[in-house]
């Protein structure tokens, strides 16, 4: 038997694939905003993978340091350290914050850790480690910094000597990596006139300011402008210890909330990027529902074109198995084409997106079946139109 | 000996609706065709021709009567097959006023599609289909794609295409409408050549004069009723 769907594509073949090409956009579209989601969920789990912690300790009964702000003092590591099971511990700080490069703002996450302990970069691309310990950092490749290059953050300039790469915020903002101490003060650094009035404040107090007591005056002055909070402190789990079971003895003893990975990466996903993961479900719905839309229309008008045939198929003899067959076929063949120039178009545009998109084969495989089901659902429609056609209509009057 | 006839058609009714609005489009049709001849059913818009010809096409269904396809009886009061589109498919050939081809398949698949739905392999299909391309001498045209045939050559692969499964009786819609009186004639003299050689009864239904005074034998319908009348049976 002649295969009718693939004669009647091949009579207008451009015009066929045409469609498939701008459904295929459509397609596109989908596949990147899925990977979109992809890319907030991997980017999240970078975060969490590149400090290296199985522990994250932050203030008590916060989901810091990023779903909420954490502040703990930067000496809570050696108490931590004497319990069973933790075999390393690195102080971190965070800060996003905009930092300029050639005049030029650009927004990055710098992230503060004390050399040769957790929370720096896990590997380089370029350069090396920061080996002062002060004013070098170590950039995301995604910043557009190279290796050499002069950034000023806050008051001071730092100068890049080594470059990572995939190391970026949940937010998608690239990290910059800088000694602790610099980052402390970068982030709780006052400006100029705040420390000349809380000064003045002081002095200006009998209770500090005492005649005779002078070291008092500049006891707490330095108390104020000296910053030794931190954000969080990562701790790696000796071999042979359940991450769990330290985290719970943590929270126990010290009396600040611990999460294991696992649960810093569902409070990133769940709670972090909730709101927009929703978002986009609900933007794939809608694309969903456009592109069965557009499927079901272009199938529809399709048989419309053919009612005649259609008639003059079924007077003949043509069984409707055979004409619904040919209608499903085609509309298939859109998805077909349609999906793989989709997933082409979303390789080709995904690198050029700001934040990064991740294009899972699995969700692609999804999308496929999807594709294919929307198409067969589309193409009931033009199946139910084709179908009510009278064979009379082919004979006049 | 008594040949049997092609068709043969008994007290055929037809009515619309029922009650008071009730339309008798045929009342009590009455005709007899031998294989091999081509009688021409004429009358006025509305006479009842587009309604016989959907009756005997079983596209609708009669009212009442009985309708006899080469000894086959396929209505008596009801049909007696279950599957119409079998009974058109292998049993009566249709040629429309316009060819009404499938535009995405070449001349000898659409003329091959019949054989094919009805179970023939596809190399034997087109081999029968290149025959009857062949009989309507239009097998140079075989591989052309409908939209590059002439509107001369699209109704010759039209009537190839009703012959295709050698069926005893083809109707014919106003085959001849849209052509010059030439190539109408030209038409006609290629049924009558095949009505003789497939021995196939054919019913050509026309308005049109110029091949009229052709048919040796005509039906005239009027308010729902035939009447054979003896035709001039010029010759082309």
């Amino acid at each position: 038997m002649i295969n009718l769907a693939r004669r009647d594509v091949a009579s207008h073949l451009g015009r066929y694939l045409l469609t498939g090409f701008g459904l295929g956009l459509l397609i596109g579209v989908t596949l990147t905003m899925a990977g979109v989601y992809r890319g907030m969920i991997d980017d999240a789990k970078v975060l969490l993978r590149s400090g290296g912690a199985d522990i994250w300790v932050v203030q008590q009964n916060t989901l810091g340091p990023f779903a909420e702000p954490s502040s703990l003092q930067d000496d809570v590591y050696r108490s931590l350290e004497g319990l069973p099971g933790v075999a390393e511990t690195g102080n971190v700080a965070y800060l996003t914050m905009q930092v300029n490069h050639g005049g030029k703002d650009i927004r990055v996450m710098v992230a503060g850790y004390t050399q040769g302990r957790l929370g720096g970069p896990s590997f380089l691309v370029a350069g090396r480690p920061i080996a002062q310990s002060h004013y070098e950092a170590v950039a995301d490749t995604k910043t557009g910094f190279a290796v050499g290059d002069r950034i000023r953050i806050r008051r001071n300039d730092y100068t890049v000597v080594g470059l990572t790469r995939r190391m970026v915020s949940s937010g998608g903002d690239p990290m910059v990596f800088i000694p602790l101490k610099d980052a402390q003060e970068a982030q709780f650094l006052k400006d100029n006139e705040s420390i000349v009035n809380d000064r003045n404040r002081l002095a200006d107090n009998p209770a500090i300011n005492r005649p005779g007591q002078p070291d008092v005056l500049k006891a707490v002055e330095a108390i104020q402008t000296a910053s030794h909070r931190i954000n969080a402190v990562l701790v790696r789990v000796a071999q042979g210890h359940d991450p769990r079971q330290v985290a719970d003895n943590i929270k126990r003893w010290k009396h600040l909330t611990a999460y294991t990975s696992t649960d810093m990466e569902d409070i990133l996903v769940a709670k972090l990027i909730a709101t927009a993961a929703k978002q986009i479900g609900l933007f794939l719905g809608i694309l969903a529902i456009v592109s069965a839309a557009i499927v079901a229309f272009i199938i529809y008008t399709m048989t419309l074109g053919k009612i005649k045939e259609i008639a003059v198929l079924k007077l003949i003899g043509t069984y409707d198995r055979t004409i619904a067959a040919m209608i499903m076929q085609e509309a298939l063949g859109l998805g077909v084409i349609g999906f793989f120039v989709g997933k082409f178009a979303a390789t080709l545009w995904a690198p050029v997106f700001p934040k990064y998109v991740l294009l899972e084969t699995t969700d692609a495989m999804r999308a496929f079946v999807i594709t294919l089901l929307i198409c067969a659902l589309a193409s009931v429609l033009a199946i139910r139109v084709a179908l009510r056609i009278d064979p009379a209509e082919a004979i006049g009057g | 000996m008594t040949t049997e006839p092609a068709i043969l058609i008994e007290n055929l009714t037809k009515r619309y609706g029922s009650g008071p609005t009730a339309v008798d489009a045929l009342k009590g049709v009455n005709m007899s065709i031998a294989p091999g001849e081509v009688v021409g059913l004429i009358g006025p818009s509305g006479s009842g021709k587009s309604t016989l010809l959907k009756c005997l096409g079983a596209v609708i269904e009669p009212t009442a009567g009985r309708i006899t396809l080469a000894g086959e009886v396929i209505y008596n009061n009801a049909w007696k097959r279950t599957d119409l589109r079998v009974l058109r498919r292998d049993r009566i050939g249709f040629v429309f006023q316009a060819p009404y081809l499938i535009p995405f398949l070449d001349a000898t698949d659409n003329v091959a599609l019949l054989p094919m739905l009805a179970g023939v392999a596809n190399p034997a299909a087109r081999a029968t289909a290149l025959d009857m391309l062949t009989a309507l001498d239009v097998q140079h045209r075989a591989h052309a794609r409908i939209p590059e045939l002439s509107g001369g050559e699209q109704q010759r692969v039209a009537i190839a295409r009703a012959l295709a499964n050698r069926p005893p009786i083809i109707l014919a819609d106003e085959p001849t409408a849209p052509l010059d009186s030439a190539r109408a004639l030209a038409v006609v003299k290629i049924l009558n050549r095949l009505a003789q050689e497939f021995q196939t009864a054919i019913i050509v239904v026309t308005h049109d004069e110029k091949i009229i005074p052709t048919f040796k034998r005509i039906y005239n319908i009027r308010d729902g009723k035939t009447y054979e009348e003896p035709g001039e049976g010029r010759p082309i």
